[in-house]
């Protein structure tokens, strides 16, 4: 193959790709009232997961505060939406721009450092927007943000009690981010973020501007965590402290290992994993479920994850 | 002849310890200079101070008459300072092609674009296959870096400088771990560079070095030891004794 035809296969649709792309949009077929709910918090957290797999799969950033970015966008859509106005679409955006703000200016510190000083910074920075929400006054401290009320989506779907708009909404917004995301990380910007998680030495060797690259990234991957927290907050009608719990951050990373990093679908398909063995495990044993979830981790990685899922390859 | 790439009492000190002690070096444009010395002499701390991976202690590093010492590393390749590594610094999860295809991308100044695929842009194609050609990894330029044999990935290793475009080429040991056959294959890239285009080459092997440099720069205990054209080094007594370990003039 010529290097020419090799180079535009990367890029090409593959047909699982459009499976799963389909398969989400029957998903809201299938779901009926029954399952929306949980159909739509699912999407949120698989628009989530994918934001952190932008950082940590491409770029190589290991973060465990990603729910500074979630919570800011929850926060910035619940408020906007109570004090401002309650278009769910505009409140979006905004709290988009918000976390997206948040991440340019955050990213910082982390454009250098060890992958552990990195776990530390990211953890603190959720800490402190954390304790910032509990202390603040229009926050609404540990109660959170109640009684939000969104006005209709684009003028005409009323956000109903079984969740089907919401379900629709968080599906149509999941979708339109995997697009984005697959299209940033087939251009020459998202190879360079490849290279640079590969070798950030030969990366600049090469003359690529690391930091700025990783300054970049980092902000894109706060923005769609911003928009997953946004539908979070605006599908709920709340915003509480929840949103910027540590734990928050550690079951999308959780998400993100069940699914495996850097191609996309891990997150996607890591949030139905987690989600669905939630709801099994916890209606089995509700008081014990994180044991199991805990053993599957090990199992899981002691074993690697790619061996793991593919069970003929048990007994070789 | 016009200097290009010059250093001006450059120093670095790690600790008390001083890897590069007053270094005032000139390299000519065009050039295709050495840089020898004993183990530890302080060659590949120099090149990271040229590169800018490094930021000295004191002096200052010039290109065309212009003061780098303060600029980082991945301007001066823009500027066209380029280097291998001694040990092999690739991207291990990409293919020799994804590697080739996104420097040639960034010295085409289009590796920002977020929105186009790599390689939309067809210049970026035709120079990867031109290069993958030449360093015989067009029969692998799909499969993952950190699966190739040492050699190839040596290959890729000076491939990867040449797609930056290099005016200055810093070849930190090239051949080093190249079976014997296939090193002058490389020398002989190297010298189809075109004559415009400045070599600095550090290497142990004194015959690559004789056959390939025109003028030698010995660096011994972080300083500048002798200089001259290939002969006057090959038969300075000094530099002999350097080489075969009867201890150093500079204790």
């Amino acid at each position: 193959m010529s290097a020419a035809q090799s180079i535009a296969a990367d890029r090409r649709w593959r047909p699982w790709e459009l499976v799963l792309l389909a398969a989400l949009v029957i998903s809201w077929f299938a779901a009926g009232n029954e399952h929306s709910l949980l159909g739509n918090e699912i999407a949120i957290f698989a628009l989530f997961a994918l934001s952190l797999d932008l950082i940590l799969g491409y770029a190589g950033i290991i973060s465990l505060g990603h729910a500074a970015f979630f919570g800011v966008g929850a926060y910035t859509a619940a408020l906007f939406a109570k004090h401002v106005m309650p278009d769910p679409l505009v409140g979006l955006v905004v709290g988009t721009a918000a976390a997206a703000l948040l991440g340019a200016l955050s990213s910082v510190l982390v454009m250098r450092g060890s992958d552990l000083a990195r776990l530390m910074i990211t953890l603190g920075v959720a800490a402190i927007l954390y304790e910032l929400a509990n202390k603040l006054e229009f926050t609404g401290g540990a109660d959170g943000l109640q009684g939000v009320s969104m006005g209709l989506l684009l003028g005409r779907f009323e956000f109903d009690l079984y969740g089907r708009t919401a379900f629709a909404y968080s599906l149509v917004l999941l979708v339109i981010c995997l697009l984005i995301a697959r299209r940033i990380v087939a251009s020459p910007f998202g190879w360079s973020l490849r290279a640079i998680r590969d070798n950030r030495l030969r990366a600049a060797a090469i003359g690529l501007n690391v930091d700025l690259r990783l300054g970049a990234v980092y902000t894109l991957a706060a923005a769609m965590a911003g928009t997953a927290g946004a539908l979070l907050a605006q599908t709920t009608g709340f915003a509480s402290l929840d949103v910027l719990d540590f734990h928050r951050s550690a079951d999308v990373m959780l998400m993100l290992i069940i699914g495996g990093t850097g191609w996309l679908w891990g997150g996607v398909l890591g949030a139905i994993g987690f989600k669905l063995m939630h709801s099994v495990l916890s209606a089995w044993t509700p008081q014990y479920w994180t044991f199991w979830l805990g053993l599957f981790l090990v199992v899981l990685v002691m074993v690697g994850r790619d061996r793991f899922f593919k069970s003929w390859t048990w007994w070789k | 002849m016009t200097t290009v790439l010059e250093t001006r009492n450059l120093v670095k000190r790690f600790g008390g310890f001083a890897a590069t002690n007053d270094v005032s070096l000139k390299v000519e444009k065009g050039a295709r200079q050495a840089l020898i010395g004993p183990n530890g002499a302080g060659k590949t701390t120099l090149i990271n101070l040229l590169t800018g991976v490094l930021e000295p202690t004191a002096g200052t590093v010039m290109l065309e008459g212009e003061d780098i010492t303060k600029l980082p590393s991945h301007q001066r390749v823009r500027r066209g300072i380029v280097r291998t590594f001694q040990i092999n610094q690739l991207f291990s999860e990409l293919t020799p092609l994804q590697s080739l295809a996104l420097t040639v991308s960034n010295q085409l100044g289009i590796s920002a674009r977020f929105w186009q695929a790599l390689g939309r842009d067809e210049r970026v194609a035709a120079r990867c296959e031109a290069l993958l050609a030449q360093f015989h990894l067009d029969d692998v330029q799909d499969q993952k870096v950190a699966l190739l044999a040492y050699g190839k990935r040596r290959q890729l290793e000076i491939a990867t400088a040449l797609a930056c475009a290099p005016r200055v080429l810093l070849l930190d040991e090239p051949v080093a771990g190249v079976p014997e056959g296939e090193r002058q294959e490389i020398f002989d890239i190297v010298n189809a560079l075109p004559a415009e285009v400045t070599v600095l080459l550090i290497e142990h092997d004194m015959d690559l070095v004789f056959n390939f440099a025109r003028t030698v720069s010995v660096l011994v205990n972080g300083s500048l030891f002798a200089e001259g054209d290939v002969k006057s080094i090959a038969n300075d007594p000094r530099v002999k004794s350097v080489y075969l370990g009867e201890g150093t003039p500079h204790g």
